[in-house]
């Protein structure tokens, strides 16, 4: 059997599933709180792979679909981007 | 919900929460705090997170000096399980003309006889401090190491949970939609989910501060500006202050987990409500940073988002009572809301317990009738 306390549910900031579960416990009803809270979703894939995980956890705990949980927000940019690169294209511009 | 409050607190930012924390401490009963979205939503949730003592003004040092001194204790106060990440990096703030030169001579003199050893640095002492700023221009830069950041989210969530234990009703999404005032005074809180009879409502609304101002008929001069702000990837650690130049108009810090985070002003941002983000603010802001701290050119950049600054006409706070009687003022922090909120609450709980003022001068600086009497107040260091 899996450890559930070592079940990691966001490879980018380290976020165990029983983080999770216990900001749930506290009172979060939403991806939002969850995301700020934990920081997960605001790693460098941008909650690729938590963002459904953590929504199928919200999901059970409330006995809501999960089309009923709204997403938290998807911010750019999409892919990561050196500031170099920004600068440069910036510079180029003038 | 309950349809009776002796108090209705508008906005579930740092203020609104710390508020109704400050008030339950001194016993008052019936407190419901509103907010349409979710805890720390608005501006706090967005901010660069950032506290700061090196002030140009006595009232500015005083709200920040007290403020400070209660972050460093605020965990075990609120009995907070989590972590607020409060930590003392200091901060950085670098001069590029004669006039800042003065500026921040003049200062440092006041900040010293507040008792802050803020460091005064020769461009050649610098680098002790940011290894990796350019000293292209440069001419000085101050530096106090009690500056610092703590997190938004936890701290708000900290007030927050420790105001639902001692009974205050935090009412999430929930909406207010009008307030009923009757002789001049405040008779009742109308929501999205109802009507809150009470005495006293505070408008503790951020970015919406000037329309809550208009339900209550009080016209309040705040507007809201967007600020954006990105944070790229963690990265080994390069320099541990805020480095904040007024000259460029823009900070930024190293977090504790190695992400570095950075905003720019940008001067010809239309007064409205608006979060969105732009392509041309991570171009502005990533051809200024990598010009003053050029080794960021490599940082990569893993989102941006935007929040709003609600600015007062002198870019300091409204702290107070108006002509209408329970109608409480704690809006216009024109970017530095979450660094004094220690201090905002604390005020508003004493002028609302009629409790003496632990600065009692905010009475005729700070209040709304300042800009009417044409008293405006000048700080001198801000963005």
């Amino acid at each position: 059997m899996t450890n559930k306390d070592e079940v990691i549910v966001c490879r980018c900031a380290d976020v165990k599933l029983s983080e999770i579960q216990e900001l749930i416990k506290d009172g979060c009803t939403t991806l939002d709180e969850i995301k700020r809270l934990s920081r997960a979703c605001m790693g460098q894939c941008q909650g690729k792979t938590c963002r459904n995980l953590i929504m199928q956890e919200l999901s059970k705990a409330h006995s809501i679909p999960i089309e009923a949980i709204k997403p938290s927000r998807f911010r750019p940019p999409v892919v990561t981007i050196s500031l170099g690169s920004l600068a440069e294209e910036d510079n180029h511009e003038k | 919900m309950k349809n009776k409050a002796s108090v209705v607190i508008v906005g579930g930012g740092i203020t609104g929460v710390a508020i109704a924390y400050e008030l339950i401490k001194r016993g008052v009963k019936d407190i419901i705090v509103l907010e349409k979205n979710t805890l720390s939503s608005g501006a706090t949730g967005r901010c660069g997170a950032g506290v700061r003592q090196q002030w140009g003004t006595e009232m500015n040092l005083k709200l920040s000096i007290g403020s400070v001194k209660r972050f460093e204790t605020l965990q075990e106060e609120l009995e907070y399980p989590h972590d607020i990440e409060f930590s003392q990096t200091g901060y950085f703030m670098p001069a590029y003309t004669e006039k800042q030169v003065e500026q921040f001579k003049k200062n440092i003199t006041l900040q010293r006889k507040f008792g802050l050893h803020v460091e005064w640095l020769e461009p050649s002492d610098c680098r002790k401090v940011v290894p990796i700023i350019d000293l292209k221009g440069l001419m000085a830069a101050t530096y106090y190491d009690k500056d610092g950041h703590l997190n938004p989210f936890h701290t708000t969530q900290a007030y927050a949970m420790a105001c639902r234990r001692k009974g205050v009703d935090i009412e999430l999404f929930t909406e207010l939609i009008g307030i009923k005032t009757e002789h001049d005074s405040i008779k009742a809180a109308i929501t999205s989910k109802g009507v809150i009879e009470c005495d006293s409502i505070v408008n503790a609304a951020g970015g919406w501060s000037q329309i809550v101002g208009n339900m209550a008929g009080v016209s309040i001069p705040t507007y809201s500006e967007r600020h954006q702000i990105l944070i790229t990837e963690p990265i080994e650690p390069l320099f541990r202050p805020m480095v904040m130049s007024f000259y460029h108009n823009f900070y930024t810090q190293q977090e504790p987990n190695g992400a570095i985070i950075m905003g720019i002003g940008d001067p010809n941002e239309p007064k409205e409500i608006n979060v969105d983000s732009t392509y041309l603010f991570l171009q502005k802001m990533a051809s200024v940073v990598t010009t003053v701290l050029p080794p960021l050119k490599h940082a990569r950049v893993v989102r941006q988002w935007a929040g709003m600054y609600n600015m007062s006409p002198d870019k300091t706070p409204i702290i107070g009572k108006t002509q209408i009687k329970g109608f409480y003022l704690a809006c216009g922090f024109s970017g530095h809301g979450f660094m004094i909120s220690p201090m905002t609450s604390t005020l508003i709980a004493q002028m609302m317990t009629n409790e003496p003022l632990a600065i009692p001068e905010i009475e005729t600086k700070l209040d709304l009738g300042r800009f009417e009497r044409g008293e405006l107040f000048v700080e001198p260091s801000v963005v």
